[in-house]
């Protein structure tokens, strides 16, 4: 379960790019917020994500407060929640090939043991095989880098799921595989989605609500 | 090189009328040479004809050989690349043409870009009018004022507001940038416009809006060459639709047929219209195959549910608007 309350964000303290933003998540529940361009619904996923800290409000995750962000947040905390971000090529470390990204989460929280394996299964359940697993992000293309990411985020397997416009540079049938494998993941594990985006129609059909901004923030 | 041979018709290209269309594109084939004696076929045998005042969109997934089909039509195939087949506008043949000639007639001139991401299109430490102007002495010999007032004239034409001329590329919105990337393609009164993605990233209303841009400018009697996976923005904009997959355009349809009634007849592009939200949002089983490895029948078959055992030996050949063993409905 998540709480945002009063949640104020931004890059600039003067010109804060969130105001008063607040949100709750149940349990389970699948919530996509719908915002257009530029208006801090991608600031607010970090802040959820534990990737921002914002200068005001209140952040509960399961009625626990949460006080520290980025590398401070306790890792209890930030393994249980996955992020996939917009635009896969600049969430990939293209060094790595795709099976040692997926199992990147694995082997910086000490679970070297049989990350190979668990990312491999991972994998196929994104849709991504074989060969294809064996290649550096160069080589692939952006839907199964995607497709990757998705993977990366779900190997810790988190209670929470923040999906940033994951779609918006992917074909339709690359997106619906996409939340297809968001789906079955929610169905089996009961974790909670936060997808944020501008689709109506997608994040209509996708989740079990949806929340305008201007709703959810102030300004 | 994959030879378009004579017993294996290439997409038909029909000009309506004694005029020749504004694009006519017959067999083209690119393939990059890759390390150790390796080919990637990026595209395969593609045809279709454009006239002026038409939109054709080519949509398809990303990696099936949309956007090395644009590069290749302005010349800008990196090294390793080898094409076949022609590709025809106003007389030249862009497949063969040198640079001198792309640079000095082509670019700009007779085909001008609509590019994928206009923030990264734009020199980030100069200000539109600067780089409007610029294009215009290059592209039209005028100087001083007079370049000033043509790029303004190009800036209006693109509905970008001429009271944000003096503005950097970082102080614009996605959508000003989007309009002032095409306000420089416009510039040289190109009769042909490549818009590459032109709305990949951009929210719903700036997709509208772009959409309805592109459309003005084929209202105008430019012919429109839209390369997109979005089928919103295809559908609002193109007049016909050619579906790209694995390198081969597998349909070519109108936009209404396509989009409404009777639907497309590939079992591919079937798929593709149905994994939309608003429809069954179901995915195609599968992934694409590697461009390097295509099999020798229909590059589909692997994912089709109405495949047999034709479908993986022969590959189906063009015929009724579409490249299918099995193709749904009768041909328009």
């Amino acid at each position: 379960m998540i709480e945002l309350d009063g949640i104020t964000a931004g890059y600039d303290r003067r010109t804060p790019v969130v105001r008063g933003a607040s949100l709750s998540l149940a349990p389970g529940e699948a919530v996509g917020l719908l915002g257009p361009s530029g208006c801090g619904k991608s600031t607010l996923a970090r802040v959820v994500a534990l990737l921002h800290r914002p200068e005001a409000g209140r952040l509960a995750v399961d009625g626990e407060p949460v006080c520290a962000w980025r590398h401070r947040a306790p890792r209890r905390l930030r393994t249980a929640i996955g992020v996939v971000f917009q635009q896969p090529r600049l969430a990939a470390d293209p060094r790595l090939r795709l099976v040692d990204l997926i199992a990147e989460p694995l082997r910086a929280t000490g679970r070297r043991e049989g990350a190979a394996r668990r990312a491999a299964e991972l994998a196929e359940t994104v849709g991504l095989t074989g060969e294809l697993l064996r290649r550096r992000p160069h080589e692939v293309s952006d839907g199964q880098l995607q497709r990757a990411c998705l993977a990366r985020a779900l190997v810790l397997r988190p209670r929470l799921l923040v999906c940033d416009e994951m779609t918006a540079m992917l074909d339709a049938s690359t997106t619906a595989a996409l939340v297809a494998a968001v789906e079955s993941y929610r169905a089996a594990s009961g974790a909670g989605l936060l997808a944020v985006g501008h689709d109506r129609v997608l994040l209509g059909r996708w989740c079990d609500r949806t929340a305008e901004w201007e709703d959810v923030a102030t300004g | 090189m994959t030879e378009p041979s004579a017993t294996r018709p290439s997409t038909p290209a029909h000009p309506s009328a004694d005029h020749p269309p504004l694009l006519e594109v017959r067999g083209l084939s690119v393939r990059f040479r890759m390390p150790g004696g390796r080919h990637v076929a990026a595209v395969s045998d593609a045809g279709f004809t454009l006239e002026a005042g038409q939109c054709l969109a080519l949509v398809g997934e990303s990696g099936c050989g949309k956007s090395v089909l644009a590069s290749a039509l302005l010349g800008l195939l990196p090294a390793n690349a080898q094409t076949a087949g022609t590709a025809r506008t106003a007389g030249t043949e862009l497949l063969t043409a040198d640079e001198a000639v792309l640079a000095r007639t082509v670019r700009g001139r007779l085909v001008g870009l609509v590019p994928q991401s206009p923030a990264a299109h734009l020199t980030p430490v100069r200000t539109v009018g600067a780089q409007l102007a610029e294009t215009a002495r290059a592209l039209t010999g005028l100087r001083g004022e007079a370049a000033a007032r043509h790029a303004a004239g190009a800036a209006e034409r693109a509905a970008y507001p001429a009271d944000h001329l003096d503005r950097y590329p970082h102080e614009l919105s996605g959508g000003l940038a989007q309009r002032a990337a095409t306000a420089l393609a416009l510039v040289g009164d190109a009769p042909l416009l490549l818009a590459d993605e032109p709305t990949t990233g951009l929210d719903r209303d700036l997709v509208e809006h772009t959409a309805d841009e592109l459309r003005r400018q084929v209202d105008r009697g430019r012919a429109l060459l839209l390369i997109t996976h979005d089928l919103a923005a295809a559908q609002r904009t193109a007049d016909r639709v050619a579906v790209m997959y694995a390198g081969r355009i597998v349909e070519i349809a109108e936009a209404d047929r396509f989009f409404g009634d009777p639907g497309p007849r590939h079992p591919y592009a079937r798929g593709l219209l149905n994994a939309l939200p608003e429809r069954s949002f179901t995915p195609i089983p599968g992934l694409p195959p590697e461009l390097g490895d295509l099999p020798a029948g229909c590059a589909f078959a692997p994912r089709c549910s109405k495949s047999d055992g034709r479908c993986a030996s022969q590959r189906p050949v063009f015929a009724g608007g579409t490249a299918c063993h099995h193709p749904e409905g009768a041909a328009p």
